[in-house]
């Protein structure tokens, strides 16, 4: 009764896309008019988290390698201490700017983890190619939180993080168990399904 | 300078960028809702609502189309109608 590993992928591509509306709707009308009701201003941190706290089943379920576990361990972990952060800022018992350093942390460890995690290559087929991109975008997006620590107000690093989000659900709704990309698949990964 | 030329000159330019705020916050929803659509006519074979037999439980709950649908609208119906208010409020608020 376990899922493939592709519907997964797009359960949370399907969570990552909400994030990305909310963070994008909060970019465009400003944090105060976003944070005049309670509720919405904890509604993204609070999809963080939820998400932070479901990539623990999928450690637990999806353990092929240790470093796959490791991986997800660290996902989920990340995700969930970036996105507590970012409540306890919302609610107020936070108060130093600094712990907003979460967020981009979490990129840079999320990104990092993608890559080491998959141990194919670019083109070996579609995953492998998702994971690198997913990976290397992390990485790179991880700006945005970072500007946001010092630049809370930043129009420019609000919409970069938003849309790094966009950018993640489409990739995750791309993924697929085995399939070929641009053309190419390697005869080890299996035969390519729809 | 008479003040309330300059208030005349920048009214309209603010409600302005109050009403593409809105409908960029209004567009968000269907954009990614159409998404969905176009994708479930690109690739009609992800929606398995529509050739169920034999298909498990899983293909038929998970339909990635369906679901980027399912947020456009969650996102239109249930987040947009209260932030248009909020922003109109403000708007009025900073007039």
């Amino acid at each position: 009764m376990q899922p493939p590993s592709e519907h997964v992928h797009w359960l949370f591509a399907t969570g990552f896309l909400l994030l990305a509306l909310c963070l994008l709707a909060e970019a465009v009308v400003g944090t105060d008019v976003w944070r005049r009701r309670a509720w919405r201003a904890y509604l993204w941190p609070g999809l963080a988290f939820a998400l932070g706290v479901l990539m623990w089943p999928v450690m637990t379920f999806y353990t092929n390698s240790a470093i796959h576990m490791i991986a997800h361990g660290a996902w989920a972990q990340v995700l969930m201490g970036g996105a507590a952060m970012e409540l306890g800022l919302v609610s107020g018992k936070l108060r130093s700017g600094w712990w907003r350093l979460g967020m981009p942390a979490g990129f840079l460890v999320s990104g990092a983890a993608f890559l080491v995690h998959e141990q194919n290559s670019w083109l070996f087929q579609r995953s492998a190619f998702t994971h690198h991109l997913l990976g290397w975008t992390l990485v790179v997006a991880s700006i945005f939180p970072l500007v946001r620590v010092f630049r809370p107000r930043s129009q420019i690093a609000a919409t970069g993080f938003a849309l790094t989000f966009v950018v993640v659900a489409v990739t995750l709704y791309c993924d697929r168990d085995v399939a070929q990309i641009f053309g190419h698949i390697s005869p080890l990964a299996g035969a390519p399904h729809r | 300078m008479n003040a309330e030329l300059v208030t005349e000159l920048e009214a309209p330019l603010q409600q302005t960028t109050t009403s593409t705020r809105a409908r960029i916050v209004s567009a968000l929803g269907p954009t990614a809702a159409l998404g969905g659509v176009i994708w479930a006519i690109v690739q009609p074979y992800r929606v398995t609502l529509l050739h169920p037999t034999g298909q498990g439980f899983w293909w038929l709950f998970v339909e990635p189309p369906l679901l980027a649908i399912a947020v456009g609208l969650f996102f239109y119906f249930v987040i947009t109608p209260g932030l248009l208010r909020d922003l109109a409020e403000d708007h009025a608020t900073a007039e």
